[in-house]
């Protein structure tokens, strides 16, 4: 009797509110490629950092003071006085690395897998825009702590507003509130990264999920499951995505996890590359730091800008190397999207852009020496030539026939005898002298040793695999 | 091709050996944090000698007592300056006009100095002051140099001179104890590592609960993972078979 | 796809497992996200003993401390006060404070230590309003049956000078009295419990 009426109010609830309609379009009906892996993670965890920063901000900004005089002791106040404010803090500061971690390597995935490609552009320029978005909101964000750094970086990237010209200085000025980066400057970014951006990225990530749900997911065979469907309309190679995606999904979570958690607990600096040394240091509007770097995420993007021996040039060549990801639908030809049919040349280029896009991550944390800015420059050149010569180098490709079905993925359990027996290949066993336990226990757990030959031969049947695949 | 890829590695690498060279290296302090007893020897070294001009004020003396398991009683009577209350936050009894006399310069807050500056960096400059004339305290310091303070602890150390070497590899300058001080050299290393080691407690006074914290998050996150991969394994024999 | 064979009580117990596993973990989550809402170690701070010197206090006299944050009165009786008090219970709701918040030894009619000086924790116990002290007897806003007292401006209760209650107002008990002990006979500290043997 009592659940009857329990259940009647479930239903007047639902008779008005279409949850039920809404999870089975998107959720238990709503069918995806059965051959996602592991790049296909990143796309839930970043949500999940996101719901993540929305928590441990909310959290933040009750104890928080955004006032010049004020804001650093207030996260020292955090960091001790405040019952669990260390926790939510780092909690914080990781998930703001962690969120580009994410999103550089879900990025990486559109990219490799050709997830951009007609019909899919929209939600390419809609995960473009968030990443824009996340930029600003962890710039403005890392005003906050008002440390050395923080007052720098800001200083910095604010003065590049005043290389465009004409309105350049007057433009810097009006984002400044002020001659120099102040109270004024740290206030309006408060706003900005508390409530203005945040709104933006929850906007974009409705319209970048809505534009994926009308085409459904690309997978890594890059072909459409839509193609074939079974008598039921339904695509043979397709699963719902609840519950088989979100099970998976919650594997991915636990992993990721796993990974955020060490570094909370551990390392929450992070060797200086997450929490730097010198924003331990109140800012000082008299006195620069010896050795400035933005946080490890912009590096990339600062490096280019440093390699560009003219103030507005580097503007443009920093401000550029966001926009031709933007371009990227436009710029590759080919119609083949996935990396496994796709010639040999498009695989270089690729494997060229992720190494420059490393390096130029590298050379931004360092000191800019003459030979660091010619390397700089160098690699800036490799960045643009993937980009700008995309759509001559993608015409002449020999792509490989496509299959008509996705092919299958390999399971981590498939994978594990094949890992067993190079694990055997590169160790051998040392004759047991212990009388302690089961001797093939201890024999297969605790008397390996490196063996030379072995590991030569991984290495090098590895080097022979990664060439042969570029082409 | 590959020829190029490699010149370009090399070259990476050679134009940063160059830059990590510079500089004098750094002697390494032994840190532990769990090490209650030389914590508190820190605290009260600080108290003593550096306190007078700088002030930690982010600590408490509650907290420290509540950390290093001392009785607060302990704590007002043995580390604490006279007067000071358990709550009260260890703030420098020195005003800012008279450091800005005295020094030229405001000395900074040490709340976070560890952090900024790291142990090692911290337990080499306090023991790198030598005699200089030329300096307005008549020291200078080999890893800061010119730096704005005078050795607080000279006394205890003694004075050191430097003195020019020459190698092979170029010159280097050498810290020589010409006079000696209170403490002998052994007992002057430990001291100055108690007062780092306090000090890099200081910058972060939760990191021992932290790291034993980590532990149980762990464990527990790797038993959700082993549940949610037999779940996932289960589910998805569905689409393998 | 293949439904076939499908162990239904496996999945079923590995998915209230892992509920159950994740429940929990959201739990321990919540509870630094919810107490790191309770009052920081500053606050504490602020909320630590107060000394209160009454020494140069004259008969009849007021005095406001903050003790964590909130007012405390401390009041200098006269014998007359002390002698009204005495004729008001029958007007009062709780007149022996047995249903009040204060420490044992304020526990008696006059609801203080030394019967002269009153002390008590100036918050109206119905919306945490601060009332009016109001010594005068019969004022003409407050009427004839005014015997000197608090008057709560906000929604209109009445105590008395032994911050008792009356009856037929809003607020439910009387007065907060928090705990405090004599250091010396004109030294209190206000936040600390006096211990019996003292009150003895």
């Amino acid at each position: 009797m009592k659940m009857n009426r329990f259940a009647e109010c479930g239903n007047w609830v639902l008779d008005r509110f279409p949850v039920t309609k809404f999870w089975n379009e998107h959720m238990a009906h709503y069918y995806a490629p059965k051959n996602f892996n592991f790049w296909y993670f990143f796309g839930s965890l970043a949500l999940l950092v996101l719901v993540n920063q929305f928590i441990t901000g909310i959290l933040l900004t009750m104890n928080y003071k955004p006032d010049a005089k004020l804001a650093f002791d207030s996260v020292e106040y955090i960091m001790r006085d405040v019952s669990w404010g260390w926790l939510v803090r780092y909690m914080h500061s990781t998930g703001a690395s962690a969120f580009f971690i994410v999103i550089y390597l879900h990025m990486f995935r559109g990219i490799m897998y050709g997830s951009f490609k007609k019909p899919r552009e929209l939600i390419w320029i809609f995960g473009m825009l968030l990443f824009v978005c996340l930029m600003a909101e962890a710039f403005m964000g890392y005003l906050l702590p008002w440390g050395q750094m923080s007052y720098w970086g800001a200083q910095v990237i604010i003065s590049l507003f005043s290389a465009i010209p004409v309105i350049g200085d007057d433009l810097s000025l009006w984002v400044r509130g002020d001659y120099v980066v102040s109270d004024a400057t740290l206030n309006r970014f408060f706003a900005f990264h508390v409530i203005a951006v945040p709104l933006a990225l929850v906007m974009l990530v409705f319209m970048h999920i809505v534009a994926l749900h009308e085409f459904g997911s690309n997978n890594p065979d890059g072909i459409e499951i839509k193609d074939s469907k079974d008598p039921w309309g339904h695509p043979v190679d397709g699963i719902p995505l609840h519950p088989y995606y979100t099970v998976k999904d919650i594997v991915g979570v636990a992993v990721f996890l796993i990974f955020f958690a060490t570094v909370i607990f551990y390392m929450p600096e992070m060797g200086g590359y997450f929490l730097e040394h010198a924003n331990f240091i109140p800012a000082d509007p008299m006195k620069t730091p010896e050795h400035i770097a933005p946080v490890w995420y912009f590096t990339p993007f600062y490096a280019i800008l440093r390699a560009i021996p003219d103030k507005f040039a580097g503007v443009i060549g920093m401000g550029g190397a966001i926009v031709v990801l933007f371009l990227l639908p436009w710029l590759d030809r080919n119609p083949v999207r996935s990396i496994r049919y796709r010639g040999g040349v498009y695989k270089k280029a690729l494997a060229l852009f992720v190494i420059s896009f490393l390096v130029l991550g590298y050379l931004g944390t360092q000191p800019a020496t003459p030979s660091a800015t010619i390397v700089a420059r160098i690699f800036t050149a490799i960045y643009f030539g993937f980009f700008l010569l995309m759509p001559i180098y993608t015409r002449w490709e020999k792509t490989k026939p496509l299959p008509k079905q996705l092919t299958d993925q390999l399971e981590l359990e498939d994978q594990l005898p094949v890992l067993i027996a190079t694990l055997d290949e590169m160790t051998e066993l040392k004759p047991t002298t212990s009388e302690i336990g089961d001797p093939a226990f201890r024999s297969n757990f605790f008397n390996r040793r490196p063996n030379a030959e072995g590991i030569l031969n991984v290495v090098s049947r590895l080097a022979k695999k990664v060439i042969g695949s570029l082409d | 091709m590959k020829t190029f890829i490699i010149t370009l590695l090399l070259s990476l690498t050679l134009s940063f050996g160059a830059q990590g060279s510079e500089g004098i290296k750094l002697q390494k302090a032994n840190i532990d944090i769990a090490d209650n007893i030389s914590l508190l020897r820190g605290a009260k070294y600080f108290v003593t000698y550096c306190l007078g001009c700088h002030s930690a004020k982010h600590m408490r003396y509650l907290r420290i007592a509540h950390d290093l398991g001392t009785d607060e009683k302990v704590m007002l009577k043995d580390i604490a300056p006279e007067g000071a209350s358990i709550y009260d936050q260890l703030h420098s009894a020195m005003n800012k006009h008279d450091a800005e006399k005295w020094f030229g310069t405001q000395p900074p807050d040490l709340s976070l100095i560890a952090r900024s500056r790291g142990a090692d960096w911290l337990y080499s400059y306090l023991k790198s002051y030598y005699t200089d004339p030329k300096r307005p305290f008549g020291v200078n310091n080999l890893i800061f140099e010119d730096t704005a303070m005078p050795n607080p602890l000279w006394q205890l150390q003694g004075e050191q001179h430097a003195t020019q070497r020459k190698t092979i590899w170029g010159h280097y300058t050498e810290l020589v104890l010409q006079e000696e001080g209170l403490l002998s050299e052994n007992e002057f290393d430990r001291m100055v590592n108690d007062l780092v080691n306090f000090l890099v407690y200081v910058g972060e006074p939760v990191q021992l609960e932290r790291q034993k914290m980590g532990k149980y998050v762990l464990f527990f996150l790797f038993i959700f993972l082993i549940i949610s991969y037999l779940l996932k394994k289960e589910y998805w024999k569905d689409v393998h078979h | 796809m293949n439904n076939e064979g499908v162990d239904k009580s496996k999945r079923q117990f590995l998915t209230s497992a892992l509920t159950v596993v994740g429940a929990v973990g959201t739990g321990y989550l919540a509870v630094p996200f919810l107490s790191q809402m309770q009052p920081s170690v500053k606050a504490m701070a602020a909320g630590a003993p107060v000394d209160v010197d009454i020494s140069k206090m004259e008969p009849g006299q007021l005095i406001r401390v903050a003790w964590r944050g909130k007012p405390v009165w401390i009041l200098n009786r006269t014998s007359d006060v002390l002698e009204t008090l005495k004729a008001l219970d029958g007007k009062l709701r709780d007149p022996l404070s047995e249903e009040s918040k204060q420490p044992e030894s304020s526990k008696n009619p006059v609801r203080s230590i030394k019967p002269e000086i009153f002390v008590a924790v100036g918050l109206c116990t119905h919306l945490g309003c601060s009332p009016t002290f109001r010594p005068e007897i019969a004022p003409s806003d407050l009427g004839e049956d005014w015997k000197g007292g608090f008057f709560c401006p906000c929604h209109g209760s009445w105590f008395d000078l032994a911050g008792r209650v009356f009856q037929g107002v809003p607020a439910p008990t009387n007065l907060e009295i928090p705990p405090y002990r004599y250091v010396t006979d004109t030294l209190l500290i206000i936040g600390e419990e006096s211990t019996t043997e003292k009150s003895a």
